[in-house]
């Protein structure tokens, strides 16, 4: 592959895209592999057993990289599918696409993991906390995304359509934050609250911040799998598509 | 612009003044499905006092995007909202109309008949007024919000469940403030916050969705 003259929207192309991501996908999927055993063997073997949570705290370790995850890919996933909708670009457009399981899953995963914590630590799978509630709808919005762009049989529209609510959701993220909070504090008063006063330990950090980044890495890999996926089937007309399936039937 | 958003309007005025029990069905619902609800839980007066603003909000929220699935659904079927997006006017105007006129047929009548679902409830008269206050600034956002849906699922095979869906996490703000008013009312403070924020909401949502929405019937319509 020629790489002379590199430019930002190189990669916008989707045969380079493809050709890129066939290298960097075994690379992400080996720093998520590293990073997540590493993470993992520090917050469950050496990181200290907390005070007052006891070993119920760990789980913290998954949940919090997978709650950052969650908010951001939904950023992420806004961010592509208006620059797709906005100058036409078709990668950024299935990369759009390609997000939303990933961001609903780790939502899932992050509300999931929050309901195993508060079970021993709350005595109770779920509160109707402010953090609690916003990352409930916001896989309420991720769903609808993904529900809204596979009604769609035409793939312009879908990518479109998909693009303005995402764009209308993201906006109203903050503002529901905003108003869950108030209503939680009025109706509830001094109820649980997710914010711990004291600090981390230095290795409870590491161990975050461990998992944060095999997080990252597992989200691209899957994306980029994702991504190549729909780019193979949307460019099944182009001619080095049509090369790639020769050459793989005569390997 | 203004002449274009008064003759849609009165377009669409007068189409819901020739199918009066079309317009009528979405009041039926609200009233029907709120009706439920003591039934569901019990006729414990208290309870039901607690409950009132909550359910009334709930069923206007489903009112509205179940009616709202029809609003371009008839003018996208014969052509003629094609028509309205080719031609030079705004289509900003369009929208705007269109959910104005959604708001005059089905908002208004809900809010006339919560005085009556507040009897239903034994609601005192300043959570009554709150309540009522709360509908007048809330179900207008509701319009907006549901005829953004409506028009980025036009024509879609499932789209009334699928509008739902999508709006109903967008609608959730309007929904806090207007139930919370009310609440703030009975516990004997005031709600001038919550109303603040609703009208700050409805400015917002009258400022930033009908671009959206022109945008979306513009996918939409390709």
């Amino acid at each position: 592959m020629n790489l002379q003259g590199l430019r930002l929207y190189t990669f916008a192309a989707p045969s380079r895209f493809y050709w890129l991501t066939g290298w960097l996908i075994p690379l992400c999927w080996l720093v998520c592999l590293g990073f997540a055993a590493a993470g993992l063997y520090i917050g469950f073997f050496v990181a200290p057993t907390d005070a007052t949570q006891g070993d119920a705290y760990r789980i913290i370790f998954i949940h919090v990289p997978t709650a950052w995850m969650s908010m951001v890919l939904y950023l992420v996933m806004a961010f592509w599918a208006g620059i797709g909708w906005a100058f036409n670009a078709r990668m950024a457009s299935m990369l759009a696409r390609a997000i939303a399981p990933t961001g609903a899953m780790f939502t899932f995963l992050a509300l999931w993991t929050g309901a195993i914590w508060g079970k021993p630590t709350w005595g109770t799978w779920w509160v109707w906390d402010a953090r609690l509630t916003t990352e409930l709808i916001l896989l309420f919005l991720y769903l609808g995304y993904i529900a809204l762009i596979n009604a769609i049989d035409d793939q312009r529209r879908a990518d479109q359509a998909g693009a303005l609510l995402a764009l209308v959701g993201s906006v109203n993220v903050p503002i529901i934050y905003f108003s869950v909070k108030w209503w939680n504090t009025l109706h509830q008063g001094a109820s649980v609250s997710v914010t711990k006063g004291s600090s981390m330990a230095s290795t409870m950090l590491l161990a975050m911040l461990l998992m944060a980044i095999a997080c990252w890495a597992y989200a691209f890999a899957v994306v980029f799998m994702r991504a190549r996926a729909l780019t193979i089937e949307r460019e099944s007309h182009a001619g080095w598509v049509a090369e790639l399936v020769q050459r793989r039937i005569a390997r | 612009m203004p002449e274009v958003f008064s003759s849609v309007l009165a377009r669409d005025l007068k189409l819901a003044s020739r199918r009066r029990i079309d317009a009528l069905l979405p009041l039926a619902f609200f009233i029907v499905a709120i009706s439920l609800f003591p039934l569901g839980v019990g006729p414990e007066p208290g309870m039901l006092r607690d409950m009132a603003p909550g359910v009334v909000w709930v069923c206007a929220l489903l009112a509205s995007m179940l009616s709202v699935g029809s609003l371009f659904a008839g003018d996208h079927a014969d052509g003629s909202l094609e028509q309205m997006l080719l031609a030079p006017q705004s289509a900003m105007a369009l929208a705007a109309a269109k959910c104005t006129a959604h708001w005059l047929v089905t908002g208004l009548p809900l809010i006339v008949a919560t005085p009556l679902v507040g009897l239903l409830f034994d609601m005192s008269g300043p959570a009554l007024a709150a309540l009522v206050a709360g509908l007048v600034l809330g179900t207008p956002i509701l319009s907006l919000l549901g005829a953004l849906g409506a028009a980025l699922t036009l024509g879609l095979r499932s789209g009334g469940m699928l509008l739902i869906l999508i709006v109903l996490p967008l609608a959730i703000p309007a929904l806090i403030f207007g139930a919370g008013a009310v609440g703030t009312i009975e516990a004997g403070m005031s709600a001038s916050g919550h109303f603040s924020l609703l009208g700050a909401l409805l400015i917002t949502t009258a400022i930033g969705v009908p671009p959206a929405i022109a945008a979306a019937l513009r996918i939409s319509t390709e």
